[in-house]
């Protein structure tokens, strides 16, 4: 697969801020690690706790196109580490069956951009499973790994991000990740939670993201967001690679006197209103920031929530910087794209409201 | 393989016209030496014209040639060509496969239309003690049907699909088995559960959605599922069961249990992508799975004839490297041989096998079908009695003395009564109770669910004529 170049070649240091509500596992040291290596980790030490967890996709017998699945298949075995056809319905199909039985499937589709084969599977069998067969059946052990978003070049079908289809689904849990540190550990969430969750990895930051990561095996609990920066004049809300952007935004906007707060959402589906609305409901003003197009993304879902729950504390209507409402384009991905200019812009339009 | 090119002139100067491939190389005409060249477009007219669907069926009238049919590998071989995938031989003989054989693959059957044994079959020799019993299952399953579809047709329940026609699928297949053996069925398979132990009761209380009912009133009737019983909950999208039970599959062989993964599919079903994904899967990993596909005729109304163009399923299987055998889904003593040959390769051999049932869906679709809108009455009515498998096998029991007009009048009496107090008892049953709306989304219900449970609640209580009830809060 194509090497990431892109728009820096610099590594960029990760969301290290040292304020707010923050997880203990954040200040442990560990080994640098960028964040497919935190992902193999994950996978690693997964596999190593659960002889009956199985990973298994296309091309992640030898390591897999972004090298997240290294090692698995010399160290567990060809039987529980395993390249499938080429067929996303058949995979995650195969891995509703093995994860009925009682095993963890940790299934690997290789780019979010080729999920959609797989959404009858997703949507009417694994978010059913149990609910349908009232509690007599289960798909819990079922994790669906996928790369997702801008990547520099990838156009139409290596940079999409799907997450709004699949938040709209009860019965499974959406999470993305920002950083190798919370990537290792929101995995090792999902693959043991008991219910079928869809765990979209930014792949703009496979190589980019570099972190601290602690070498033992370690838990970031899901429908928990983060504040990850304190601030008290506007709430922004991110995930993913976009929340690097978002940060940046956000130390610009403080040089012109703005204080922003950055929340980390980590979890979609179903989602911590709790922590967005404490911090709208102290700041006044909220800003959402997805790649994925604007219209019907999941900002907006935050955005009506907190519209119902906060009202009356808004100082300014809520406002959504989000991707272009066309296909991903290739040359154009620079204009497409939710930039840290247009946050700023953003940022200081609701704050002047 | 062969690739296979007309002989016949008439054909060849045909296309050679037609089809402009003015350069055809025929076999034999070697003085030519001239190579196959289509340069030229094809005339659209040409594909959509019924001249070259007559040309289809030349061609394969042509393959019935004895001297075509025959050529000798080692005069053709010239060498083994070695690709990824394996060495393969090579020829300059430029044939093409047939696009069918000249003979449909013929179905394995142990009884005639009379209820005896056809002499020097293959089979499993069946007890009385177990032929007494497929029989009466078959007969249970006919009668239940019967109640549960007039039950709909008043309003008692809201939906029900028979499996009128397809008794011996039902029943001679599951006979078959292990209570080990997982199933993932389609719908048209109670039979099966109703084999292993599910209940009158049990199946009305999912019918009726009542408090009873271990499915918690979530889905439509007949949509049955039974851990106790192995038996995977019903969904109604078709063909989802079959890359799932590729993984049930995998996981009974990791597991090392005797046991293997038994999925069920009607003739439509297998034009689903999930029919593909579910063979190629179960091939691939070798997994221990029974494909079994009811090749009943009718896809709703969509005949089988506008759904594929290949001689049914079973060829379909050496496609995907998996072996296949088709048989008559009306002989019980067939099903059951077949089924429980498949079943023991499977599992001793860690291997799928596909088994094509012929059979005929003698009910609707469903009871939101009327299929005299699509069939003929005199077709339906030929299949419900000549053709009706339950009366073949009763044949064939009575014929041995295992059975009489007694114990018939005994077992229809007994369970019709068994059936209406069944169906009584469940239409009077308390409700589901309304927090099991929010339960089993997740395992454990989520802060959004919380309170959207207490919101209803608190409407339910304030405007309780709005809701139907007898849901207690």
């Amino acid at each position: 697969m194509a090497a990431l170049l892109g728009r820096s070649c610099r590594k960029l240091g990760f969301l290290s801020s040292g304020h707010g509500a923050r997880r203990s596992v954040s200040t442990e040291t560990g080994k640098s690690l960028n964040l497919y290596s935190a992902i193999n980790q994950a996978l690693h030490i997964a596999l190593d706790s659960d002889p009956r967890s199985y990973v298994f996709g296309e091309d992640v017998g030898f390591g897999g196109v972004f090298r997240c699945t290294t090692g698995l298949a010399e160290r567990f075995g060809k039987n529980r580490v395993f390249n499938t056809p080429l067929c996303e319905q058949g995979i995650v199909g195969f891995g509703i069956g093995l994860a009925a039985m009682g095993n963890r499937a940790i299934v690997e589709i290789q780019f979010a951009d080729y999920i959609y084969p797989a959404f009858d599977q997703i949507v009417n069998e694994a978010a059913k499973f149990r609910y349908r067969s009232g509690n007599q059946f289960n798909c819990g052990g079922l994790t669906i790994r996928a790369p997702y978003g801008a990547v520099g070049h990838g156009g139409h079908y290596h940079s999409q991000s799907p997450e709004a289809f699949f938040c709209h689904v009860p019965g499974i849990k959406v999470v993305i990740p920002r950083s190798p540190r919370e990537a290792k550990g929101l995995l090792l969430s999902c693959i043991r939670d008991p219910n079928p969750v869809v765990f979209f990895e930014p792949k703009w930051l496979y190589r980019q993201a570099v972190e601290e990561v602690p070498e033992h095996d370690y838990m970031i609990p899901l429908s928990e967001a983060e504040v990850i920066r304190e601030g008290n004049d506007i709430t922004l809300v991110g995930w993913g690679a976009q929340l690097t952007i978002m940060e940046q935004a956000c130390l610009e906007a403080e040089k012109e006197g703005i204080s922003c707060e950055l929340i980390d959402l980590k979890t979609l589906l179903p989602w911590d209103k709790e922590t967005v609305e404490a911090s709208v409901k102290k700041t006044g003003r909220l800003l959402i920031s997805h790649e994925a197009p604007i219209t019907g993304g999941f900002g907006a879902e935050i955005s009506a929530t907190i519209l119902e729950r906060c009202f009356l504390k808004l100082e300014a209507p809520v406002t959504r910087v989000c991707g272009l409402d066309t296909p991903f384009p290739l040359v154009f991905e620079p204009f497409y794209m939710p930039t840290k200019n247009k946050i700023l812009d953003a940022i200081k339009t609701t704050v002047n409201y | 393989m062969a690739v296979w090119f007309a002989r016949s002139r008439n054909l060849v100067s045909s296309l050679r016209h037609n089809l402009c491939l003015s350069t055809i190389l025929v076999k034999g005409d070697y003085s030519h030496h001239r190579p196959i060249v289509s340069t030229c477009q094809l005339s659209p007219t040409v594909f959509l014209s019924p001249y070259v669907s007559s040309l289809r069926h030349e061609s394969t009238a042509v393959e019935k040639q004895p001297d075509l049919v025959q050529h000798s590998d080692e005069e053709d071989v010239l060498q083994e060509l070695d690709f990824p995938g394996g060495n393969v031989g090579c020829t300059s003989e430029m044939k093409f496969i047939p696009e069918s054989s000249s003979r449909r693959i013929p179905c394995y059957r142990v009884l005639d239309e009379d209820g005896r044994i056809i002499p020097n079959s293959d089979y499993f020799p069946v007890s009385e003690k177990l032929a007494v019993r497929m029989y009466e299952q078959m007969a249970t399953l006919q009668v239940m049907d019967h109640f549960f579809y007039e039950a709909q047709r008043q309003g008692r329940i809201s939906f029900y699909i028979t499996s009128l026609g397809e008794e011996a699928i039902n029943i001679a297949s599951a006979a078959a088995l292990s209570p080990e053996d997982i199933v993932l069925p389609q719908y048209r398979e109670p039979g099966v559960l109703l084999w292993r132990g599910f209940t009158p009761e049990e199946f009305a209380n999912q019918c009726f959605g009542n408090k009873a009912d271990t499915g918690k009133g979530r889905q439509m009737p007949v949509h049955y599922g039974s851990n106790r019983h192995n038996y995977l909950t019903i969904s109604s999208p078709i063909a989802t069961q079959l890359p799932q039970a590729a993984g049930v599959g995998y996981s009974l062989k990791m597991e090392k249990k005797n046991a293997c993964a038994v999925t069920f599919i009607g003739d439509g079903g297998t034009s689903e992508g999930d029919f593909h994904a579910g063979l190629n899967f179960a091939a691939v990993m070798e997994a221990p799975v029974v494909f079994l596909c009811r090749n009943n005729g009718w896809a709703i109304s969509t005949h089988t004839s506008e759904q594929f163009r290949s001689d049914g399923i079973v060829v379909k299987g050496q496609a995907y490297g998996i072996r296949s055998i088709r048989v008559d889904g009306n002989d019980a003593l067939a099903v059951y041989s077949a089924v429980r040959s498949a079943r023991e390769m499977a599992v001793t051999e860690q291997r799928p096998v596909l088994i094509e049932a012929m059979t005929y869906r003698v009910g609707h679709h469903s009871t939101s079908d009327d299929s005299a809108k699509y069939r003929a009455a005199d077709e339906i009515q030929h299949w419900k009695t000549s053709r009706n498998p339950v009366n073949r096998f009763k044949k064939w029991v009575d014929d041995n003395g295992w059975w009489s007009e007694e114990d018939e009048s005994e077992l229809r009496s007994n369970t019709r009564k068994q059936l209406l107090q069944a169906i009584q008892a469940a239409e009077k049953c308390d409700k589901q109770p309304l927090k099991e709306l929010f339960n089993d989304v997740y395992d454990v219900k989520p802060k959004n669910l919380e309170e959207q449970e207490l919101g209803l609640k608190e409407l339910v209580e304030r405007q309780p004529q709005d809701y139907p009830p007898g849901f207690h809060v």
